[in-house]
């Protein structure tokens, strides 16, 4: 599967939970910190994050900048797992 | 303030536009306003217009719209954003002129000037957030208060005997020759957001070739005045606005 | 100074009036239908396309006046007209241009009221025109015409004193000035430049930050600021007065009068001193910044005023502001719609000089 994550502008984040709500991977989840504003922000709570994009479309604060592995990189990853015995990565 | 370091295998596939000031939203969390915000702003982006753009903001939530948004404004006078924008349009005919207004400026004060600015085809965008309530004041009825609705102007809900019906004036401005586009959309959900920044990227485009008004609904959430999380908001929204306004095109070009 | 054509034309007040509009370089006209100075539109509708800019009938005074504040915003040179129940509808629309600062030109002219009123001449709107109008510390620049030619040159006039104060304008003229036909030497065509507007919002280049209309500053400090600035521009204004003076050099009665009223304050004078009354009469052409000052220097010399208007009573409150208790002052006028004979000044001034004389018997 492909691999992403995101970066959070946490000091505008306000902590609403849509994009909690649109994660298809379940990734995202409420910071213990609270940030300058008083919210606790969103933050990756899981290691699976695809780049699919959907919590940025939702975030009314365009708080979440989103990267998505490169190509080159998941071909590599792909044959290194076939090379391992798709064993391991 | 980013800590997350990115590795060197991935690409950027998204971020905030720079058509979007640095300036944080001052909306409630989970406020549409500030989705609506910012793909407008995207498509100004995407479409390279962020020289020839011109908006107008209203009175209401959204009257600092333009801390937010990286093209040059004017501030309107409750109601009369589209008047404003008829002006700006007028003298400036090349450029992308846009208004932004809820509905109580849109649909209860404004009723004329929408009405008439769209009668006139004027060859502009207007942007209609309808969340069903005044959000600014404090959560008083709007012209599109669902029946029952409970604001605090209708404190035991709207009853059509006292306070008449919810007004679907983008039904009615899509009756009028001098519309162009007339679409109503949301922006509660990834494929929501996606179809709406469609609808605005036609509406920008078609304003390049004067054939008239086009206007886009967005039929959006209040969490503060509907006193709900961002989460119960956009439910309820679905479960109670969607039926009263259908999203989907109401007027396309032939 | 306004350049003119060589040669007078007869026509209309209302008429004079755009056709200047139309010299001084007039972009934007925005405005609806009223009696008595519906020929400003139609007469600006009826030149041949771009002459006259964009002209556009609004759906009311309310469309119009935005309209006018969105066409000014994006750098225009606009204008738009009305008479007095309309211009009250615009009120809010001046509060905001004032604001935010931007230049316009708005014609009143002026009708009998209060109401739907009459359709008859009236300087009712003073108080209206020269004191704000709508809500909030601010003023309009008025100027007060008072012959078809002024109708023409104010116009030219009132464009650069919105433009370079940044500030809406009013002409202040009132029914039968719209109506009447008077021999007009038109304005030059092109001679009134257009200043730059870099404040203006016409699209954002890259070199420049993106430029904000508004009339909303949220933070009391910054609303504080913003009109502080206001009041120094209207200081900065009072070198704008200007006024006609009629025989004042040996006038023991001043009359004070202003547009049409004046015309007929000037008829009463020529009938008083054919009696021996040796009457001066003193027209502010700038009803803001308004000539209290000349007004004042003329005090000492002078026994008493009598101010002329047709209305109940507005701009005498300013000149006894002015005269500040030294002398007295008093009124005649006509409301609703009627227009004062000179034979009625007449009777007033030949009474006071009457007062004045038996005052002197009695202290010699």
């Amino acid at each position: 599967m492909i691999r992403g994550t995101i970066v959070v502008a946490n000091e505008i984040c306000k902590g609403c939970e849509l994009c909690i709500t649109s994660c298809p991977q379940e990734s995202l989840g409420l910071s213990d910190r609270i940030n300058s504003i008083g919210y606790r922000y969103i933050v990756l709570v899981k290691d699976n994050c695809t780049g699919c994009v959907n919590c940025a479309l939702v975030c009314p604060e365009a708080a979440i900048t989103v990267y998505r592995e490169k190509k080159s990189a998941l071909k590599a990853r792909e044959s290194a797992f076939v090379a391992s015995g798709g064993l391991s990565v | 303030m980013q800590t997350t370091t990115i590795p060197p295998e991935m690409d950027l596939v998204y971020r905030r536009p720079d058509t979007l000031t640095q300036t944080p939203m001052h909306y409630c969390p989970g406020c549409g306003h500030g989705v609506t915000h910012k793909i407008l702003m995207e498509v100004v982006d995407e479409l390279g217009i962020q020289e020839q753009t011109v908006g107008v903001a209203p009175v209401g939530c959204s009257v600092f719209a333009y801390n937010y948004m990286n093209v040059d404004m004017q501030e309107a006078a409750h109601g009369r954003a589209s008047a404003v924008a008829t002006g700006i349009k007028r003298i400036l005919p090349d450029r992308f002129v846009f208004s932004y207004q809820g509905d109580g400026d849109l649909a209860a004060i404004g009723t004329g000037e929408t009405i008439h600015t769209v009668n006139r085809g004027e060859n502009i965008l207007v942007v209609f957030i309808n969340n069903a309530i005044y959000g600014m004041t404090g959560g008083q009825m709007a012209p599109t208060t669902l029946l029952g609705m409970v604001t605090s102007t209708t404190p035991f809900g709207r009853e059509s005997q006292v306070m008449g019906f919810p007004l679907k004036i983008t039904d009615l401005v899509a009756q009028l020759p001098g519309a162009y586009y007339v679409t109503r959309q949301a922006v509660h959900s990834p494929t929501a957001v996606r179809k709406a920044k469609k609808a605005f990227r036609h509406a920008l485009e078609y304003q390049k070739l004067n054939k008239g008004t086009c206007f886009i609904e967005i039929v959006s959430n209040c969490p503060a005045g509907w006193k709900m999380t961002p989460v119960e908001a956009n439910e309820w929204m679905e479960k109670n606005m969607f039926p009263a306004y259908p999203l989907g095109d109401l007027k396309v070009p032939k | 100074m306004i350049e003119h054509d060589q040669g007078a034309t007869l026509m209309k007040g209302n008429e004079a009036l755009a056709e200047a509009a139309i010299r001084a370089g007039l972009q934007g006209y925005f405005g609806y239908p009223i009696t008595p100075q519906s020929e400003i539109l139609e007469y600006l509708t009826a030149q041949p396309k771009g002459r006259a800019g964009v002209v556009l009938q609004a759906e009311s005074e309310l469309a119009a006046i935005n309209m006018v504040f969105g066409a000014s915003g994006a750098g225009a040179r606009v204008m738009t007209s009305s008479s007095s129940p309309g211009i009250s509808l615009m009120q809010e629309g001046l509060s905001y241009m004032a604001s935010a600062q931007l230049p316009c030109l708005v014609v009143n002219v002026n009708r009998g009221g209060p109401g739907l009123g009459t359709i008859q001449p009236s300087q009712g709107d003073y108080f209206q025109a020269t004191k704000g109008g709508g809500h909030g510390d601010y003023r309009l620049i008025v100027l007060a015409p008072s012959s078809v030619q002024e109708m023409a040159d104010f116009v030219f006039e009132a464009f650069r004193l919105a433009e370079e104060y940044r500030n809406p304008a009013m002409i202040l003229a009132d029914g039968a000035l719209g109506q009447m036909m008077e021999k007009v030497i038109l304005p030059r065509e092109g001679s009134l430049p257009y200043p730059p507007k870099p404040w203006a919002t016409t699209g954002k280049p890259a070199s420049r930050e993106r430029n904000i209309i508004t009339s909303l500053f949220i933070q009391p400090e910054k609303m504080e600021q913003v009109n502080l600035e206001l009041q120094e521009k209207y200081r900065r204004l009072q070198k704008e007065v200007r006024f006609e003076a009629f025989q004042v050099e040996d006038a023991e009665i001043l009359l004070v009068a202003f547009g049409l009223a004046a015309r007929i304050a000037q008829k009463a004078l020529e009938l008083a001193r054919e009696q021996g009354i040796r009457a001066g009469l003193l027209r502010p052409i700038t009803l803001y910044p308004f000539p209290t000052a000349a007004i004042a220097n003329l005090v000492p010399n002078v026994e008493s005023l009598l101010v002329v208007e047709m209305n109940a009573g507005q701009m005498v409150e300013d000149v006894r502001l002015a005269v500040n208790g030294q002398r007295p002052v008093s009124f005649k006028g006509r409301m609703g719609g009627m227009i004062p004979t000179p034979e009625e000044v007449l009777e007033s001034i030949v009474q006071i000089a009457e007062r004045t004389h038996t005052e002197q018997v009695e202290r010699s």
